[in-house]
């Protein structure tokens, strides 16, 4: 281990520590929030008892759909933008403010759309995640070295194989910064919605257990998500620096 | 120079002309259920503001922004500034940040809830703590790409540390921490709102939410209309600036 990874470790399990200490002394009370050992301890209960499972496989099984959708309309939408140089800067504007506007205001419209089912939700997880693809993905292909798409024409690629062959896999570790993004938000987009309204899911029921003081089942979930979300962060990361170690970068 | 600001207030004007009439498109399409046509919305929004019960929504959300925009930016940078320049610190802390940056804040908001109350430093918070990760790792960025020659160069005129940060780094790194705070302004401003939306009884954030819950689309389309332009307008205004701040490097 090296040093900074000693450090790493010793940050946070300093930081938990003190957690543990000011829960246990009373300092933070029980109502605030539980000792991280019981979380932890809840966490297994929840997770053993399978009475969670439901709303846990439907809030995961959406944010994937969304995160899928927002991957592959992204990229498309990234790959033709970029051979259109007036419509992107048109779009720039759009894209900068994108991310200041709350898009749940755009819930009830898509509930009215879809109906009360899961659609609408996975619709704001896509609508959230969809312009980090664009604007990652357009990041990397502006940076495609010409000499790949000089090396494409003399081997006659048409334009689509091109994309697929050359510039896209060049792109990867930018996409991959997207999707990093994406992950995020199509979690952020679906536990948002069903905070707001929902018959179920994991935003459901930490609503639910907030309204009930039911800290019991409402801090596992919340660590539980955040779990969910940073492990497939990191291993997006790891990926990331596998692929940008293969250029020698 | 002239011919740059025709073009983008030519791409300013397309892009608000076709989004009006995607929006027009959209409600004949969806129907008077979903939302309501451009000009209804404008003449209810013209309605809204001139309403007595509008501006104290308005200036509470607008003094929760400008207080977590202020702890984003002040925690931001001094936390960019030191761990860009503490190379071990760095190693340590910025694959956390990254970490959290990464997580799906909205998951928080019951527990901001119970440490904070319902009210203003809740709503505060949940801004700041959008805000205060992306100005942070910005600095980071920008305060490691400085040419060591200016430090260097610094040094020998024995500055001390706030002298340094303030006439060599600060300067030398201002485009890019400007951009930082951009982006932070952004999520900031989203933050503050998501957190009036779930944990305040004043403020736009709550008015939208409580339009939500009432189905009241007049009120949904005119709130989230004076948001996006808000957020339009400011972000345009700090992509100039970030511009031609880096044009001068």
């Amino acid at each position: 281990m090296t040093r900074v990874t000693l450090y790493r470790v010793l940050v946070i399990a300093l930081a938990v520590l003190a957690l543990e200490v000011l829960c246990l002394t009373g300092v933070i009370d029980r109502i605030t929030m539980q000792p991280p050992h019981r979380i932890l301890y809840d966490l297994g209960v929840i997770l053993i008892s399978g009475k969670r499972n439901a709303a846990i496989a439907k809030t995961l099984t959406n944010a994937s759909i969304a995160l899928a959708l927002a991957l592959i309309v992204g990229v498309a939408t990234a790959a033709v933008l970029h051979g259109h140089r007036a419509v992107r800067e048109t779009l720039d504007p759009l894209f900068a403010t994108y991310y200041a506007v709350p898009i749940f205001a755009f819930y009830p419209l898509l509930i009215v759309l879809f109906g009360l089912g899961d659609a609408p939700q996975i619709g704001i997880g896509f609508m959230l995640g969809v312009v980090a693809v664009i604007v990652n993905t357009l990041n990397g292909l502006d940076r495609v070295p010409r000499v790949l798409l000089k090396a494409a024409r003399i081997q006659r690629l048409g334009r689509i194989e091109t994309a697929l062959k050359v510039e896209l896999p060049c792109a990867a570790p930018y996409v991959l910064t997207g999707a990093k993004f994406a992950v995020a938000y199509s979690l952020i987009g679906i536990i948002g919605a069903e905070f707001i309204m929902s018959r179920g899911g994991m935003g459901y029921e930490i609503s639910f257990a907030y309204n009930n003081f039911d800290n019991a089942t409402m801090y596992p979930l919340i660590v539980l998500i955040l779990a969910v979300s940073i492990s497939i962060n990191a291993s997006l990361s790891w990926w990331e620096r596998v692929l940008l170690a293969r250029r020698g970068l | 120079m002239s011919s740059d600001r025709w073009k983008g207030v030519r791409n300013a004007t397309v892009l608000l002309i076709g989004l009006l009439a995607a929006w027009q498109a959209l409600y004949w399409f969806a129907g008077e259920a979903a939302l309501r046509s451009p000009l209804e919305t404008f003449r209810y929004t013209g309605k809204l503001v001139t309403s007595e019960a509008f501006w104290p929504h308005l200036s509470e959300t607008m003094r929760a922004f400008a207080a977590a925009l202020a702890i984003a930016a002040g925690v931001g940078l001094a936390t960019g500034f030191w761990l860009g320049f503490h190379r071990f610190s760095n190693q340590v802390f910025e694959p956390m940040l990254v970490a959290i940056y990464s997580i799906p804040k909205i998951t928080l908001y019951p527990i901001l809830l119970l440490a904070f109350g319902l009210g203003m430093p809740a709503k505060i918070a949940f801004g700041a703590i959008h805000g205060i990760i992306p100005v942070a790792l910005f600095t980071i960025n920008a305060v490691r790409n400085i040419k060591p020659i200016l430090i260097k160069t610094a040094r020998m005129h024995r500055l001390g540390t706030f002298d340094l940060v303030r006439s060599v780094l600060f300067p030398a790194a201002l485009p890019e921490i400007f951009t930082g705070l951009r982006v932070g302004f952004s999520l900031t401003l989203i933050g503050t709102l998501l957190g009036e939306m779930f944990a305040a009884q004043r403020g736009l954030g709550f008015l939208l939410m409580n339009a939500i819950g009432l189905h009241n689309v007049d009120l949904i389309m005119a709130v989230t209309l004076l948001l996006i332009a808000f957020a339009a307008v400011v972000s345009s205004v700090l992509l100039v600036i970030d511009r031609r701040l880096r044009r001068h490097v």
